[in-house]
């Protein structure tokens, strides 16, 4: 009897035989046509985190990716048949592989493309009617709470992570500069796009993202960043459709 | 085991293809002669975005058949409770004309491996397939369609052919069945067998879609042939041959074009479209 | 002005600059998101034959990873973090750091 666990154990380590009982039909032993299994799973799985994670493959090239691929994949095969979320582990793999701990921002770069993928998937939400805020006094907008869109995505890196994506992803980007950078995925539509939020933006917008008032998102920027810039924050928050409900 | 509901939807005996959102345009300019479309359940089970907006959007206007690719229906173990509740949740809402899954697994210690893997053809695989795909139809509430796989190779201990595999899971589940003639071109060359006398044994009767796809060609370490199912091309004439083989004998069904790799523009996806077309107006309904 | 009037300001000029949104038709189809799309799509084909990919033993061990070709990281050069520790580098380092293969 040939089992699933001896088909699946040899389908990821080349080194391990061709397991027993398996032929060409024909009585002869199955030999090469088991590997049209071992391809495939690590042809497709491979091609899923080349087409998940295109900015690290530029940064390394596209040959290196794909031998680092192929040791992930078989350190962490899909633990799901959702291939939308597979690679979750990746960016830890990248800190975690000494080869390559000299370019520290890789794993943060990895986690802005798997974040544009959950985006990317994230429920629909419509933007919020900023008019209304027009109309609150002080009291009023110290109160109120502004809900997050689902598909809205902040990451913080010690990295200029979000300028390295856009080096190898957006033509005509500049070339990324040296400082850490927060990062806000927001989906106005069906796309998903990553800004680069000024200083103090992302404590301001994960204390929204925990139900807290905009008061208290405010003292939390500010608390962090002394010149945090308000403007400029809620103008990209509201204008890329990050905020779907102000609750007053 | 299930009935067919009466009023439930069902596939049109017409040419449908296989879905990919680079031909969305395309398909609400023109889609002649296509009259209805294939996802694959996994690529919709996300919470909202441009995937569940294009198909809400087809699913006005075309009849949707949802294949799954991912339930692992012949694996060892449980069935993937989360998995079952995803699919009952998108058979749900969409309302499709037709569910298919494969004989096939693709999970094992909860590793998945994203492909469909080759099961052994014995009773005690025939009962544990017949009792996933009856917690299966349950679940979903309807009766479900079972591919025949492509094989590349054969287990020593199967005691049972495909096709008297497959006729008895249908007849304890009460399931239909999908037939990928492509996969039984593939098959039959890759194992030795004759490729019409699959079709012979087959039980047509049940078949509610038919499958068409392009294979590669490769060798074994004796230098047989060896297909491989890549649906990265044409279907190749022999199986245009086999499909009219078929269709002779079974009358007019809902035919599928797949095409998963190098997808062709619109245009190449829709002459093999046609060829289908050309194909079912040759027999009789 | 009090801070917190200013706030009231400058949140009122935001809210006062915004046009309302709308979603379209066509965003459902014009697809401007470098190919998240495609990321991940589970489908039913089988993988190009029996090529390497599947057999070749690509197994890391220490330090036995071998550098293929290169990528931007190559352009990107930026001082080091206030700890010390590199902010970035170049692949070109770590063929100093490997031992000849």
């Amino acid at each position: 009897m040939t089992t699933q666990t001896e088909f699946h154990g040899a389908l990821l380590d080349a080194q391990q035989p061709v397991p027993a009982g398996l032929s060409d039909g024909k009585g002869r032993p199955a030999g090469r046509r088991y590997s049209v299994y071992r391809n495939n799973v690590a042809v497709s799985l491979g091609e899923a985190l080349g087409t998940g994670f295109p900015a690290i493959s530029k940064l390394i090239g596209p040959e290196n990716f794909k031998n680092l691929a192929g040791i992930f994949l078989r350190q962490s095969p899909p633990a799901s048949p959702l291939m939308m979320h597979y690679g979750a582990g990746f960016p830890e793999f990248l800190e975690r592989f000494e080869p390559l701990k000299h370019l520290g921002y890789l794993g943060d770069v990895a986690r802005i493309e798997l974040a544009l993928r959950r985006s990317y998937h994230a429920a629909d939400a419509p933007a919020a009617n900023a008019s209304i805020l027009q109309s609150l006094d002080e009291e009023g907008l110290m109160a109120c709470r502004m809900a997050l869109a689902p598909a809205v995505q902040i990451l913080r890196s010690p990295w200029p992570a979000t300028s390295i994506w856009a080096f190898n992803m957006v033509p005509g980007s500049p070339k990324p500069q040296a400082r850490a950078e927060d990062t806000l995925i927001t989906r106005p539509e069906f796309d998903p796009m990553p800004h680069a939020l000024p200083a103090g933006g992302a404590a301001f917008c994960q204390s929204l993202a925990k139900g807290e008032t905009f008061g208290a998102a405010l003292t939390a920027a500010q608390s962090e960043t002394p010149e945090f810039d308000l403007g400029a924050t809620l103008n990209l928050a509201l204008s890329q459709g990050a905020i779907s409900e102000i609750l007053t | 085991m299930l009935d067919t509901r009466p009023g439930d939807p069902s596939l049109p005996s017409a040419p449908g293809v296989g879905y990919k959102p680079q031909h969305f345009s395309d398909i609400l300019n023109d889609a002649r002669p296509v009259e209805w479309l294939e996802i694959h359940a996994e690529n919709y089970m996300g919470d909202g975005g441009r995937p569940l907006a294009q198909l809400r959007h087809l699913s006005e206007r075309f009849a949707i058949s949802v294949h799954g690719v991912g339930l692992s229906i012949g694996g060892e173990g449980r069935l993937d409770p989360e998995h079952l509740a995803r699919l009952k949740h998108l058979v749900g809402w969409l309302n499709p004309a037709s569910f298919s899954e494969h004989l096939a697994w693709s999970t094992h210690d909860s590793h998945f491996f994203n492909d469909l893997l080759p099961l052994p053809y014995t009773d005690a695989t025939l009962t544990r397939v017949a009792d996933h795909i009856d917690e299966l139809q349950e679940t979903i509430g309807r009766k479900m369609l079972l591919e025949n796989p492509s094989s590349y190779l054969a287990f020593d201990e199967s005691t049972l052919s495909e096709t008297e595999f497959l006729r008895e899971v249908a007849r304890r589940t009460g399931c239909g069945l999908l037939l990928d003639v492509n996969n039984v071109f593939v098959s039959a060359t890759n194992l030795g067998y004759s490729p019409q006398g699959y079709i012979d044994d087959y039980p047509l009767d049940l078949v509610g879609e038919i499958h068409l796809g392009g294979h590669d060609e490769d060798e074994d370490d004796h230098g047989a042939p060896l297909l491989i199912d890549s649906h990265g091309r044409e279907v190749v004439d022999p199986v245009w041959a086999l499909l009219d083989y078929t269709l002779d004998r079974s009358g007019p069904k809902p035919l599928l074009v797949e095409w998963d790799t190098d997808v062709p523009d619109w245009p190449t996806l829709a002459a093999e479209c046609k060829r289908a077309e050309a194909a079912l107006s040759r027999v009789p309904a | 002005m009090s801070t917190t009037m200013k706030t009231v300001a400058i949140v009122g000029a935001v809210a006062a600059s915004l046009a309302a949104h709308t979603t379209t038709a066509v965003a459902m189809e014009k697809e401007k998101c470098f190919g998240v799309s495609l990321a991940g799509a589970n489908d039913c084909a089988a993988g190009p034959g029996t090529t390497c990919a599947g057999t070749s033993t690509v197994d890391y061990q220490g330090n036995a990873w071998t550098l293929v070709d290169a990528g931007t990281c190559e352009t990107l050069e930026l001082p080091a973090m206030a700890d010390g520790s590199a902010r970035m580098g170049s692949l070109t380092e770590l063929d100093r750091d490997l031992p000849t293969s």
